[in-house]
């Protein structure tokens, strides 16, 4: 190819194809029919087909009851470095859903969208638990995302590895020593960890801060004017990572993983390798949905609680995209009022969804808390129940007890960072026999002072 | 070759008084004879690249040097906060942490990762029968998707008396051993892992690089009464110097931003014996604040391209001695 002009044209074809690529992702909010179109965040990415079967359903019937709105199910799963991509890169859902811990960053950040005046609309804003409500609010009082569920921290536990280890699995541990005790059976007998402890991702952080408040301490202190006190070095946090410690270095009952997370424990422990764990009351769904759990080994009940302690508690909201336009909120409140809110308010609509779900296969009836007051909650209750089939009895030591124990929110300031910075204590006492947790303590402590100043 | 100060021998011989001015070459050969002598067709075939290129490398290193000056939230418009952002990583506590890992981590790499392709390309090259056989068997870790090798390898480090690994130590009576579960063993497990995902590719490269080497070299050695470690000191080293230097550099520069194996084996852990530099950077972009931190990521990496920049330019410097020497 040696004319100029075979060159040039060679040259601008290929300037064209790369102009072609870079400009590719124009997109618009609305349909060639005029609807507005909604992607809405659906499921995490590995959901079985019975989860997308209900949700066409749902979606069909939203679609006949607002024939101007174009609903997409959009494959999603909450982590913060896939919202920071997607923010970038403009690609988020315009609902989605975050939890209450990262909620508080991002409304700092401003990168939710306010909806104070379409929850006034809905007229359901006293409805809310306030210390729930509390938690998408700024400091001005502006709502920033509808609270749709709520959990308190709860024990599961393996069934059938309290049967093999002799153990009742209708009587589950109700002190740490307990748990300890039981901890020991499952190993001995059966070789699986008895009991573990996630300590990655900032999840090590955030079940030591379950446990200390479980256990009468706090890892932080509000000063009231938007300071905030760090407490790490307490009685009840050291208690636990003694606690931890023990378990694994004198009574061998940790098993042999002391790097899991949120997704890995849950795996191990739906693949019958964990007697027991903390995390929030809500995971059933994930565990049998995502995980493939047995729902017949599925047993839960309350952390134990003493020295006072209440119950970390913790949950999402339905949040709508910050980039949207004015037409795309009004679609993505009348979603979120529909979807997540009218189920727990409204007979019909609760009915509805509870038969929906069902029909397709999917959980109904997880033990979660009051997002609106117990009493509406309760009433709910009685409408789903006869399409409830999650083993109800098998998570009666949980909801039998869990209103007796205090509900305590999330720390607050720099909530991710500072359980990023408990994740190495964790993982200091599962695997190293010589841990200095006192000394461990106090450095963290520091440490997250230094964070809570910087603010 | 020696390079010297002494002119060439064409133009020295011109006598000084008829040699005509110097002057830039392309302005006096105008336009029209640049466009005739295909400067224009160059111009245009570089013109794809040039602007791939600028899109795609240069643009968004230009972007990290602006943002590592700023902070967002990827909505609003971003704030200048001049050097706060340096200021802020190199307070960090867990930086020096994190140096001294990746250096561990590329010290270890060194040892290990360094010398076993280098042996093994030797040993395979005096193989006689069934070459391909072996180059593809070494090969063969390299294409395997990095995450996935990743993920079997965890399989076989698993703890316990049940881990792959720890079964096979059991039959020779060593006892199970914690590998990524604790602070002493985890980095020399990844490098270990890292060393079979890398290793095929430098065996390919080195045994390329030995076919290169004169057969007479290793016959005249061979009359001198060399066995094969004399001939692989005195002969196949030498010859691959040059080869070997490059393969060094890049493996410092790959080392220094080693990030999958940690991220992916332990996160980081246990007890932060495994945080690298590009996992930090990692974790001040994503993990801790939403994304609140771009600002520090980067400018950590703006400070670790800045130092592999140096030592790139030190490397050619003192290559460049050693060759003239």
């Amino acid at each position: 190819m040696k004319s100029p002009a075979k060159a040039a044209i060679a040259g601008f074809a290929a300037l064209a194809v790369v102009g072609a690529l870079a400009g590719c992702s124009a997109d618009s909010a609305s349909s060639a029919d005029g609807r507005v179109e909604l992607r809405v965040a659906t499921f995490p990415p590995g959901a079985d087909a019975a989860a997308y079967e209900a949700f066409e359903s749902q979606e069909a019937q939203f679609e006949e009851e607002h024939p101007d709105i174009d609903v997409i199910g959009v494959e999603y799963e909450w982590e913060g470095p896939t919202f920071a991509a997607q923010l970038a890169g403009g690609s988020l859902p315009d609902v989605f859903t975050v939890p209450f811990t990262d909620s508080k960053t991002l409304l700092e950040n401003g990168q939710l969208t306010d909806v104070t005046a379409e929850v006034e609309e809905l007229g359901y804003t006293d409805a809310f638990n306030p210390i729930i409500l509390a938690e998408v609010q700024d400091a001005d009082g502006n709502i920033y995302g509808f609270p749709r569920q709520a959990y308190a921290m709860g024990l599961h536990y393996n069934r059938a590895l309290f049967e093999a280890a002799g153990l009742d699995p209708d009587s589950p541990p109700t002190t740490w020593d307990e748990v300890r005790e039981a901890a020991k059976a499952i190993s001995d007998a059966t070789g699986k960890a008895g009991f573990m402890e996630m300590s990655t991702n900032n999840t090590g952080g955030w079940q030591l801060t379950a446990a200390t408040v479980a256990r009468g301490g706090s890892t932080q202190e509000e000063n009231g004017d938007g300071t905030y006190t760090s407490t790490i070095a307490n009685e009840a946090t050291k208690a636990q990572l003694q606690f931890l410690h023990d378990l694994r270095w004198e009574d061998d009952s940790l098993g042999d993983n002391y790097l899991l997370d949120w997704g890995s424990i849950n795996q191990e422990f739906a693949a019958g390798n964990i007697g027991m764990y903390s995390s929030g009351s809500d995971v059933y769904t994930a565990l049998v949905r995502d995980f493939g759990l047995s729902p017949d080994d599925y047993g839960l009940t309350v952390l134990p609680t003493e020295n006072g302690g209440g119950t970390l508690g913790g949950g999402d909201i339905a949040v709508v995209s910050p980039t949207v336009d004015d037409a795309t909120k009004a679609a993505a409140v009348q979603w979120i009022d529909w979807y997540y809110m009218q189920k727990l308010l409204d007979e019909d609509a609760a009915v509805l969804d509870a038969k929906t779900l069902a029909d397709s296969g999917q959980a109904v009836g997880t033990p979660v808390l009051p997002v609106l007051d117990r009493e509406t909650y309760e009433q709910s209750l009685t409408w789903i129940a006869p399409y409830v089939n999650v083993p109800l009895d098998q998570m009666a030591p949980f909801t039998e007890h869990i209103f007796e124990q205090t509900p305590v929110g999330e720390p607050k300031g720099s909530t991710q960072e500072i359980y990023a910075l408990l994740d190495p204590l964790v993982q200091a006492v599962l695997t190293d026999e010589n841990a200095d947790i006192d000394a461990l303590v106090e450095q963290a402590d520091v440490d997250a002072q230094a964070i809570l100043d910087q603010g | 070759m020696t390079m010297t100060d002494e002119a060439p021998p064409d133009e020295a011989a011109v006598p000084e008084e008829a040699s005509p001015p110097r002057a830039p070459r392309t302005p006096r050969r105008g336009i029209r004879s640049w466009i005739r002598g295909g400067g224009l067709s160059t111009l245009v075939f570089l013109l794809p690249m040039l602007f791939v290129f600028g899109v795609f490398s240069w643009s968004p290193i230009v972007q990290s040097v602006i943002m590592s000056l700023q902070v967002t939230n990827l909505l609003d418009p971003p704030e200048w906060v001049g050097l706060d952002n340096y200021v802020a990583v190199l307070n960090d506590p867990l930086l020096g942490k994190a140096v001294l890992n990746t250096l561990y981590f590329a010290a270890l790499a060194l040892l290990f990762g360094f010398p076993l392709p280098l042996f093994m390309a030797v040993l395979m090259s005096e193989v006689r029968r069934g070459k391909g056989f072996y180059s593809a068997l070494a090969y063969l870790p390299v294409v395997v998707p990095p995450v996935v090798a990743v993920l079997l390898w965890k399989f076989f480090y698993a703890g316990g008396e049940n881990g792959v690994f720890n079964t096979v130590l059991g039959w020779v009576g060593i006892p199970p051993q914690p590998w990524l579960q604790d602070a002493a063993t985890a980095m020399p497990s990844l490098v270990i892992e890292a060393t079979w995902a890398a290793a095929g590719g430098a065996i390919i490269i080195y045994l390329a690089a030995l076919l290169g080497v004169p057969p007479e070299l290793y016959d005249a050695a061979e009359v001198d009464g060399a066995g094969i470690w004399k001939k692989v000191w005195h002969v196949t080293l030498p010859q691959l110097r040059g080869i070997l230097f490059i393969m060094l550099i890049l493996q410092v520069i790959a080392t220094a931003q080693v990030f999958l194996e940690p991220y992916l084996f332990t996160g980081g852990g246990p007890n932060n014996a495994t945080i690298t530099v590009l996992l930090l950077i990692y974790k001040y972009a994503f993990q801790n604040s939403l994304g609140g931190d771009y600002g520090e990521a980067t400018a950590l990496s703006v400070m670790l391209a800045v130092v592999l920049a140096l030592f790139s330019w030190l490397y050619f410097k003192l290559t460049d001695r050693w060759s003239t020497s």
